[in-house]
């Protein structure tokens, strides 16, 4: 029977957890889970896959894929897709994910479905549910063509332990590097431990009322404090003053997240900050004028000067941690 | 250096969506310039005006309305544009069809880059460059903040964001490119230009006329709004610090994230 393909990314030598989400979902749909991983080294981690549900790891091996180029990867992905004939393709929405996704698809000729927030299986097709308008309005879906090729946003639908077989096989795959025409010059990654805001599960985020990119301090060490999945936003406004990268903007012109915790500080709420985190599981807004718009998404909301509000929470989260 | 620019004409980021039927209600809309499509347009000017030569041509699908949007971009710098003025093809045209189609579109044409946005914000797809690319057998780099060309116009040294930090690739022209914010500060078109604007050429073409049949890979079966959040809960206290105490404890044990 035609099962579920998976790309499962690596990034710093380690499999995403985006890809261990999907393929524990996959397999709960049932059916074969099969997951294709492709990078440098990486058969050593392959088997990890199992764990969450995968029944077949197709290994895609070499120093030709140590660094992401768009035609590669296309040329791997889509040569395990032919051979295994899946009816259903599934990656991450992450920034590689977007980038990959749709060009698979249409060298497959076939649609694909972008950064979805549910999926589930009605007969042998995957419906999906995915927000459009920045977040403003959700569409159902149906990809009418054969594989339906799916992407799935970071941190929507969790994951879980559920074993599969695991068998780890080479993938037989031959690349035409004559296609490749991209060349890769340098690739620079912060060295930060950090996780990227559209996977962190808690994101503390500070606007233009913190007034300076030297208070940005206090955020980065309450974040720390939340632990290692734990990170730091901005606003347009932050960034835009040069205060923060462009990386740490939350919002439609920004990174779309959905954490378990946001924290938002000295942020006003602009409809175009809340696309980007409106879909947060909880969260708090720190502002000194109770008149904020975003308070009235916030699940708790404290209204005093967050110079004052940062510090003491500070030391009130190192009390829990204890 | 002749360039393209896929501009789409969407809703104003302000604006407040409603639902009709598994579409959104057409009323009330401001229609603009995809703001990634800004970059996209900008860049293209730009190289035109580095390079002292050539020509950029705007390539937008989207009803009558859409001209509005052409005409704005033609303001700014651009020289022509084809119209796709197609509102059957483009009601129901998902990121397959519409890459299909503005494939047709610029297949005949004499072009050494073309530019795009990351994303266009209605469906927040960010598909159409990719599948561009593929259709018309040129890589695709997305994502690009910073583009320099090559003096002979052979290939591009582009910076292109990725997870964590970014990345810096060489790629032989022609080619597609989508712009990420970063890329560049769009301009606002002057009076002159938005005067000259309306004399500047625009080929109105269909999807039937381009040879398109290709139907939509992706249908939509129902469109809601999102469960509105409700405002919770306003933490009070004597204090910032007696407030941050409370705001610590509901988070550990009513919500027990921490
Ligand atoms: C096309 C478009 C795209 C956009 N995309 C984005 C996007 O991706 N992301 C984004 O964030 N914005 C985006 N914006 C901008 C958005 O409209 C807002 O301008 C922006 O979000 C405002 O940032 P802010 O909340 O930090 O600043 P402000 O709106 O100025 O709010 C600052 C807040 O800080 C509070 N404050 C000040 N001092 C203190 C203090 N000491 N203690 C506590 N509170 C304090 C103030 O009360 C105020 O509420 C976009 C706009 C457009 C037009
Ligand atoms: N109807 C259209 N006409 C012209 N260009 C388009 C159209 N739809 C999408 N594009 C281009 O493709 C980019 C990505 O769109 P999407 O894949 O729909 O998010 C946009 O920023 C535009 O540059």
């Amino acid at each position: 029977m035609p099962g579920t393909l998976i790309y499962a990314e690596v990034q710093k030598g380690e499999i995403k957890k985006g890809a261990f989400e999907i393929t524990s979902k996959a397999k709960e749909f049932g059916g074969d889970v099969s997951v294709c991983i492709i990078g440098k080294g990486v058969e050593a981690i392959a088997p990890q896959l199992a764990k969450y549900g995968a029944d077949k790891i197709y290994v895609v091996d070499g120093p030709e894929f140590e660094n992401y180029v768009t035609e590669t990867f296309v040329q791997a992905l889509t040569q395990v897709a032919q051979q295994l004939q899946p009816s259903v393709i599934l990656a991450s929405a992450s920034a590689q994910g977007k980038d990959l996704m749709p060009a698979v698809a249409a060298r497959l000729k076939v649609g694909a479905v972008s950064d979805c927030v549910e999926i589930k299986k009605e007969g042998d097709k995957i419906i999906a549910k995915r927000p459009l308008y920045a977040g403003k309005a959700y569409a159902v879906v149906e990809a009418v063509g054969t594989p339906q090729v799916i992407s799935v946003r970071p941190n929507a639908l969790g994951f879980k332990e559920i074993a599969g077989a695991g068998a780890v096989e080479k993938a037989a795959v031959s690349i035409d590097a004559g296609k490749v025409k991209v060349a890769v010059k340098e690739v620079v990654i912060a060295a930060s431990t950090e996780p990227d805001q559209t996977e962190a599960e808690i994101i503390v985020s500070g606007g233009r009322g913190m007034k300076g990119p030297e208070n940005y301090k206090m955020l980065e060490d309450l974040a720390k404090l939340f632990g290692p999945t734990a990170t730091t936003g901005a606003s347009r406004a932050a960034v835009d003053a040069g205060w923060r990268d462009h990386a740490f903007q939350v919002g439609q012109t920004g990174k779309t997240v959905s954490p378990n915790l946001y924290i938002a500080a000295g942020i006003s709420g602009a409809i175009q900050h809340m696309a980007g985190m409106g879909t947060s599981k909880v969260i708090v807004a720190i502002n000194k004028d109770p008149e904020a718009p975003i308070f009235t998404k916030a699940d708790y909301g404290v209204v005093d000067d967050l110079f004052n509000v940062i510090p003491a929470l500070i030391e009130e989260v190192k009390k829990i941690k204890g | 250096m002749n360039t393209i620019v896929c501009l789409k004409q969407v809703p104003d980021t302000e604006t407040l969506i409603k639902i009709a039927g598994t579409t959104i209600a057409a009323e009330g809309i401001k229609w603009v310039i995809n703001p990634y499509d800004e970059f996209a347009v900008e860049e293209a000017i730009r190289q035109k005006e580095k390079m002292g030569a050539g020509a950029v041509t705007i390539v937008s699908l989207g009803p009558d309305r859409a001209i509005e949007s052409i005409r704005t971009a033609l303001a700014m710098g651009a020289d022509n544009a084809v119209h796709i003025n197609d509102s059957g093809f483009y009601d129901k045209a998902d990121p397959y069809a519409t890459a299909a189609v503005l494939a047709a579109a610029i297949k005949g044409l004499d072009f050494n880059a073309i530019f795009l946005g990351k994303q266009a914000i209605d469906d927040d797809s960010g598909q159409v460059p990719a599948m561009l690319g593929e259709m018309l057998g040129i890589p695709a780099v997305t994502q690009v903040i910073k583009f320099e060309v090559a003096a002979d116009k052979s290939k591009a040294t582009v910076t292109r964001e990725i997870e964590g930090g970014h990345m810096v690739v060489e790629v032989p022209l022609p080619a597609v490119f989508s712009a990420q914010k970063g890329l560049n500060e769009p301009r606002y078109a002057s009076l002159p230009g938005i005067m000259k604007a309306k004399k500047k050429p625009v080929d109105v073409k269909n999807a039937a006329g381009l040879g398109v049949s290709d139907g939509p890979m992706i249908v939509i079966k129902e469109m809601s709004l999102p469960p509105a959040r409700q405002a919770g809960k306003i933490i009070t206290g004597d204090d910032a610090k007696v407030k941050a105490a409370a705001l610590a404890k509901a988070l550990h044990e009513e919500v027990k994230i921490i």
